[in-house]
């Protein structure tokens, strides 16, 4: 007996019994924008971008299951219009200069807001005070890069186990922190093989002293809009 | 209780007493947080250190959930912690002066701690005393009824550090003022005659008798009782618990805290029908950190039932019906009203709404099958079991059966709780309660409805005006815009932060209506304003951030002008304005004079 499917703007999807609509597509090369998802790790729901359509209404494409016969709506214009302005939301709550950032070209982030045709901010920065963790020795920590997706928490807990990572405070005061007494990164036993390092789809978790390697133009995002590179969910090794 | 001038204790042992008081339970450590506060008046790192090593909880999970709740501070406030309730009905009572008046009486600066660590003055979401306003906490403790005199009186009792014990008990007196009395609040029967009555038809009937009755949840939503009983009995479990949500944070409601003061027996006693129903044998009683005043009267009241073998093992004498209720108490998160943020907070976790399916009924406390229901959902169960199906049901409408109570506030002669049969116009409410010449009513609260004038013949039930209880009042001179304007303050200062919409859309909303507030709106605004309602509608993670957006569409549709009259421009004006952002540096030099101001024209040519 074939797996079951359903239609993701208009093209059959098979999926296993309890995947997500987002988890099926990811696994059969469909691309549906997304930046707190990834395939090694549960389904979060937080970041809303892979927001479809489906029985008619709006929901998460991550978390809401996949079901035999659905009609799923993802690359429509009302969707991506809305899709760019959550990307454009987490752009002015944080504090994002792509072009000084090392992980241009690179980062998630950037490369769903260029797929999504986001020339501007659109909205009032708010231009939080965050200041820069770079106490570790292997490591550099730049909050004003992180969009909450909370990856490096779940990664830290169920791969590395060291909880190094945590969400703290609430709302629009929502920050990341490190577990330690000082609320340094060089105090708690994060280490740069750590799979929480890496999972980050922004620049907010760098590794130090590696700079640049790929040349800007030539990484990743500069040769194929992320809706083109196959397994985009995965992480993004810089080189 | 309260430990304002007392002795600093020692920060690890009030770490250690209230872990051992919830028997080193890694998912108490919310109660645990919430008593070394108490204890010190802020939470320091060592108490941090001793909750680490002893729960055994990584140090950054401690910090995420003390840092999201307002009530709780791991940077130390001011000893006495002073906090305005900041509902509109507390604003039209004249909060915003009293608190002006108080920080300068006591010359602290709002959201500050004063020089000497004495004190802090902030504003806080609205504290449920709307009937009795304008009201504050003082180190949790509730103050209602202010006037300038009582402030005065307060900066003395503070700045002679007057120990909170013994300021007179007189301010502290919480008035329950009950105007009409239906079915539920006159009806008075012997503590365990309701739950003798559903003994006596047997668990299996009384769900039957709940679902007959067409009893419908009375937090808002209207979930239908029986079918969320009969969901939780019959779903696979090793255990069930049951819970009962008194986390009233929607501003304008205090039927909860009524209840609860005078008629605690029936809330309990419903929730041990609750448990009848169900199979469950642990209930939590979730208690907003506002009404921790009701606290000893509550544990008082289940102490006596205990005693009275209505709690405990073998309930009645019946052999195997084991139910007992804890009392959880919260910290200032409104978004932990949501039945499955409730839930995680329970368990000792930021209150942030879960993703579902799966509902709490199939996989609620520690993943077993979960009832949440509503404080006047559980008293109203009684009657079901003490009267029937038949008999609740031809109260009320068809639709809605039974009667609601509702928490009047804001433009009226007499504001408190009344009780009416479903289907009460909102015309017979505004004239039972004195409401004269009304402009406007806001149902349910700020994420109900804003009904006009016109529409004054609505009635309030599931079919027509669906209500948490909430009716505050409007008068002919009130501003719809700024009644609009607080409460998107209120959701983005009660915005959990788990999504992006609602997160920072919430944030942008309150700007946004704060630059037209500010005289630098123009049709442009409008329009994003309009836009953004739209995504929090339909893309946020739960009810908070869909309904962030229904204050201001509400008075958009039905109150343009109060919009169109912000519309100050025609064209696109930044919201940045240079003169406001020179407040910081007028402030810094201690001047405000002319030279210091930017004026109008030199604005426009610069």
């Amino acid at each position: 007996m074939s797996a079951p499917t359903f239609l993701l703007d208009g093209r059959p999807v098979a999926f296993a019994e309890g995947q997500s609509i987002l988890q099926a597509a990811v696994a059969a090369g469909a691309y549906i924008p997304h930046l707190c998802f990834h395939p090694d790790f549960a389904p979060h729901g937080s970041c809303k971008v892979c927001t479809v359509r489906v029985g008619g209404r709006e929901a998460a494409a991550c978390t809401t299951r996949a079901v035999a016969g659905a009609v799923v709506e993802s690359d429509t214009p009302a969707l991506n219009d809305e899709r760019r302005a959550l990307v454009q939301m987490l752009f002015v709550e944080g504090n994002h200069f792509c072009p000084s950032c090392e992980r241009s070209g690179d980062c998630k982030l950037q490369a769903t807001a260029r797929d999504l045709g986001m020339t501007t901010p659109h909205y009032d920065h708010f231009y939080p005070d965050r200041p820069v963790d770079a106490s570790h020795p292997e490591l550099l920590l730049d909050f004003n890069r992180c969009i909450l997706c909370s990856l490096c928490e779940r990664a830290s807990r169920e791969v590395d186990r060291k909880n190094a990572f945590a969400l703290s405070g609430r709302g629009i005061r929502t920050r990341l922190i490190v577990n330690s007494r000082t609320g340094r990164l060089a105090d708690t036993d994060v280490r740069a093989t750590d799979r929480a390092v890496h999972v980050c789809p922004v620049g907010a978790i760098l590794p130090k002293r590696r700079g640049f390697a790929t040349p800007l133009g030539q990484r990743t995002f500069d040769l194929k809009p992320i809706s083109a590179v196959a397994d985009s969910s995965a992480e993004i090794e810089e080189g | 209780m309260c430990s304002a001038v007392r002795r600093e204790p020692d920060p690890a042992e009030a770490a250690a007493t209230a872990m051992a008081r919830h028997r080193h339970d890694p998912h108490e450590l919310v109660q645990v947080l919430i008593e070394v506060q108490e204890a010190c008046g802020w939470i320091p790192p060592p108490a941090i250190d001793c909750i680490q090593a002893r729960l055994g909880l990584p140090r950054a999970r401690i910090l995420g959930v003390a840092t999201f709740y307002a009530f709780l501070h791991i940077f130390p406030r001011g000893r006495y912690r002073i906090l305005f309730s900041d509902n509109i009905t507390d604003r039209m009572l004249g909060s915003e002066a009293l608190l002006q008046r108080l920080c300068r009486s006591l010359w602290v600066e709002r959201g500050r701690v004063s020089e000497d660590g004495l004190v802090s003055v902030d504003t806080t979401s609205c504290t449920g005393l709307c009937d009795q306003g304008p009201a504050l906490l003082v180190n949790g403790r509730a103050m209602g009824r202010l006037t300038p005199a009582r402030i005065d009186e307060v900066a003395e009792k503070v700045r002679e550090a007057v120990p909170l014990e013994d300021w007179p008990a007189a301010w502290f007196r919480v008035d329950d003022p009950v105007r009409r009395r239906d079915a539920l609040l006159s009806g008075t029967w012997p503590p365990g005659e309701a739950l003798r009555a559903g003994l006596a038809r047997g668990a299996e009937a009384l769900v039957g008798e709940v679902k007959a009755s067409r009893l419908r949840g009375r937090g808002g939503a209207g979930f239908p009782t029986g079918q969320k009983w009969a969901a939780c009995r019959d779903a696979p479990g090793r255990t069930r618990y049951l819970v009962c949500n008194a986390d009233e944070g929607e501003p304008g409601n205090f039927k909860d805290r009524v209840l609860l003061s005078t008629a605690a027996d029936a809330v309990i006693e419903g929730m041990t029908l609750g448990a009848l129903a169900t199979g469950a044998r642990r209930g939590f009683l979730y208690l907003r950190g506002e009404y921790r005043f009701l606290l000893a009267h509550l544990e008082d009241v289940l102490a006596r039932r205990r005693a009275q073998r209505l709690l405990g093992e073998s309930i009645l004498g019946h052999e195997g019906f084991d139910f007992d209720v804890a009392i959880h108490v919260g910290a200032g998160a409104y978004v932990c009203g949501e039945e499955s943020a409730l839930i995680e907070s329970l368990e000792g976790r930021r209150g942030m709404p879960r993703n579902r399916p799966p509902y709490p009924v199939t996989q609620g406390y520690l993943g077993e099958p979960t009832v949440v229901n509503n404080v006047e959902t559980f008293a109203s169960a009684c009657l079901v079991a003490l009267h029937g199906a038949k008999w609740y049901a031809r109260l009320g409408t068809p639709e809605s059966a039974g009667t609601k109570l509702l928490c009047v506030s804001g433009d009226c002669a007499r504001p408190g709780t009344y009780e009416y049969p479903f289907g009460v116009s909102l015309r017979e409410v505004l004239s039972d309660c004195g409401a004269g010449e009304a402009q406007a009513v806001q149902v349910s609260g700020p994420s109900g409805a804003t009904v006009p004038a016109a529409e004054f013949g609505r009635r309030i039930g599931f079919e027509d005006l669906p209500t948490a209880g909430a009716v505050m009042v409007f008068g002919r001179e009130r501003d719809l815009f700024e009644v609009a304007r607080n409460f998107v303050h209120f959701f983005a200062h009660e915005s959990c932060g788990f999504c992006t919409p609602c997160r920072v859309g919430t944030s942008l909303l309150r700007n946004m209506m704060d630059k037209l507030a500010h005289g630098h709106g123009s049709p442009y605004d409008f329009a994003e304003i309009e836009r953004l309602n739209r995504l929090l509608q339909v893309m946020s993670h739960c009810g908070l951030g869909h309904s962030a957006c229904n204050p201001v569409l509400g008075t958009i549709a039905k109150f343009r002008p109060a919009y169109q009259r912000r519309l100050a421009h025609e064209e696109f004006e930044p919201a940045f304005d240079l003169d406001r952002a020179l407040a910081a540096a007028r402030q810094m030099t201690g001047r405000d004079d002319a030279a210091a101001h930017v004026r109008e024209e030199e604005e426009g040519t610069a």
